[in-house]
């Protein structure tokens, strides 16, 4: 860690847009953890050490032959059992009856209400958690304060509530029975069984994702990029665009796309606070929920073939997205 | 430079500092404290005596019981089972193994609702698994096993994805030192690397566990929902909820709000354990 601290002053002092490519993306101590930068060609002989060293050691910690092959046969058993099979039966499900029955379940009217629904929720949530992610993985790794270990734990709370109670929680605020439920009913305006209400609970359960997706890469980042930024005469705000954006750029992408993933499937929540009108406040998984409960199964699974689409991509954005990390980290 | 005084140095050169804690804060307390306090201020409301005569009817017992001990035991095989795959997927080379990798977060990234179907589907009596389980005489759909299939498949990323990144950051040196010193490979994974990673492996059992006391979306398809055999805390909630049963309701998510707070104290505390012993290690 010191060593490349160092190496940082150095590439600093050389200052880093006149640095050649391939020496920056040795020195700069954010590469390690950072996606983003090209990989570099000429760090290969390196790694062709490094993977001799690999082998040597790999050879004292190698386990017997049948011990490995029996963890081998037991993990992917598991995997494929528990995670493969119950996802190819998703699409197995959904084309059962061909492509025709298939089309015909996503263009039908309460269908498309409901992605419709599903989209603009999603939007609004993701946007405003994108927007309060940032700002709280900001506070907590550029600055120290007491109680922060507080704070973190506070903004991780969502993770450990059940989306039952998430959505509860805001029909004993808004509802017809809650707190502030008699002065919304006077002033006309809905909550719970609408939009907000939807918004509202799927804010609460995405709440952490972006924040956690940033905070232990910003974390590894220090404050140095900042602070030389400042001392150059650069304005807070340009500083948090022109530095610590960039530098975050892959993570804050991939927490997004989670924080999406869950606000488009979010179920438990919503389910509490929408009221299932059919057509009007209907998410696609409650719509799938009542696609299966009225026995339309093809057309159910139809439905959730594209959020287990979604699901999907958003897996391959991570694995994408962490591979530029990892080429980064490797050509340092 | 002691960690006070750098403390204070950054704290004066980055601006920004008021606004975005107080942003924070403003937010935080609008989406996830003043919701949450207003859980506890209806359960207030409640007599004493009401409340405990709410929590102890049989069938809220009985649902509770169900949630938890079906989440222990689903975090106890994911803890077993989610450990058994790291170690393939960190220490050995096969075939699909990064694929298999990718695969583990299926369970987060993919809507509750849709696992709830497919899995239902899967484990009925004409499903890919259930006419396999069928002529053993084993029923998993609309039974607690079922509930305990789903959430073994929510929990599942929670532990690989807690151990994966110690046991990948283990030195070679120490096993390697181990070895040399004449430990046997079993000695030296019980004695080396397990205490290593030990930490790491609670904290995913815990976050499995508190993941699958609250979950909903993926057991409700396949339990049952029988009142007394297969029917969930949260389930419950939402029915008394249907109900207009609001007391009720409340008083039972105020007691599964409060085991969260408990996990959630005991995963922090694991953490800084395994922050210290990693700090020992290196």
């Amino acid at each position: 860690m010191t060593d490349i601290e160092l190496h940082w002053d150095d590439a600093f002092a050389a200052n880093r847009k006149s640095t050649p490519d391939h020496v920056r993306g040795r020195l700069s101590p954010e590469n390690a953890v950072l996606p983003g930068f090209p990989s570099q060609p000429q760090a290969s002989r390196t790694a062709s050490m490094s993977v001799r060293k690999a082998t040597r050691a790999r050879d004292v910690r190698a386990d017997p032959a049948p011990m490995r092959w029996a963890i081998i046969g037991i993990a992917v058993t598991f995997l494929v059992l528990f995670i493969v099979v119950p996802l190819l039966n998703v699409f197995a499900q959904a084309l059962a009856r061909g492509f025709g029955a298939y089309f015909a379940a996503i263009v039908q009217p309460d269908a498309i209400a409901a992605i419709e629904l599903t989209l603009l929720a999603a939007a609004i949530s993701v946007g405003l958690n994108l927007v309060f992610g940032v700002i709280a993985a900001w506070t907590i790794t550029k600055y120290e304060f007491w109680g922060k270990s507080v704070l973190i734990t506070v903004i991780d709370l969502p993770f450990s509530v059940s989306p039952v109670i998430a959505g509860l929680v805001f029909v004993l605020l808004f509802g017809a029975q809650g707190y502030l439920g008699p002065w919304l009913q006077e002033h006309d305006i809905k909550v719970i069984f609408a939009l907000p209400g939807i918004v509202l609970a799927t804010v609460f359960v995405t709440f952490p994702f972006v924040a956690r997706e940033l905070i232990p890469l910003m974390r590894e980042q220090g404050t140095r990029d900042e602070e030389a930024a400042l001392t150059l005469g650069a304005s807070g705000l340009r500083t948090f665009f022109r530095v610590t954006l960039p530098n975050v750029k892959w993570a804050l992408l991939y927490g997004v796309l989670l924080c999406n993933a869950r606000a488009m499937g979010e179920f438990g929540a919503v389910s509490v606070v929408s009221g299932h009108v059919r057509g009007e406040t209907n998410t696609m998984p409650l719509h799938i929920e009542v696609l299966y409960n009225e026995y339309q199964f093809t057309a159910a699974f139809a439905v959730a073939s594209l959020l287990a689409l979604l699901a999907l991509v958003t897996l391959i954005a991570k694995v994408v997205l962490e591979g530029r990390a990892t080429n980064a980290a490797n050509s340092e | 430079m002691s960690g006070a005084t750098l403390a204070r140095y950054r704290w004066r050169v980055i601006p920004g500092f008021g606004i975005t804690l107080g942003t924070t804060l403003l937010w935080l307390s609008l989406i996830v404290l003043i919701p949450l306090a207003a859980l506890f201020l209806k359960t207030t409301e409640l007599s004493l005596v009401r409340f405990v005569s709410i929590i102890t009817s049989p069938r809220v017992v009985h649902a509770l019981e169900l949630s938890f001990g079906l989440s222990l035991a689903a975090a106890a095989v994911n803890l077993v089972f989610g450990f058994l795959v790291v170690w393939a997927l960190v220490r050995y080379q096969f075939p699909g193994r990064r694929l298999l990798d990718a695969m583990v977060d299926i369970p987060f990234a993919l809507p509750t609702a849709v696992a709830g179907i497919a899995l239902t589907n899967l484990y009925s009596e004409n499903g890919w698994l259930g006419q396999l389980l069928a002529p053993l005489g084993i029923q998993v759909a609309f039974t607690p096993l079922g509930i305990f299939v789903a959430l073994v498949f929510v929990g599942l990323p929670f532990v690989v994805r807690t151990v994966q990144p110690v046991l990948e950051d283990l030195e070679a040196e120490l096993e390697e030192v181990a070895a040399t010193l004449g430990a046997s490979r079993l000695t030296t994974i019980r004695r080396v690397i397990f205490p290593a990673i030990l930490p790491a492996l609670l904290t995913g059992f815990a976050l499995a566990f508190a993941r699958a006391v609250g979950e909903y979306g993926s057991v409700i398809f396949i339990a049952g929902n029988l009142p007394n055999v297969s029917e969930i805390a949260p389930l419950l909630i939402v029915i008394r909820l249907e109900e207009f049963r609001y007391a009720d309701a409340t008083a039972i998510a105020a007691v599964m709000l409060v085991a969260s707070f408990l996990i959630l104290l005991a995963i922090n505390l694991l953490q800084r354990w395994s922050g210290r012993r990693g700090g020992g290690l290196s």
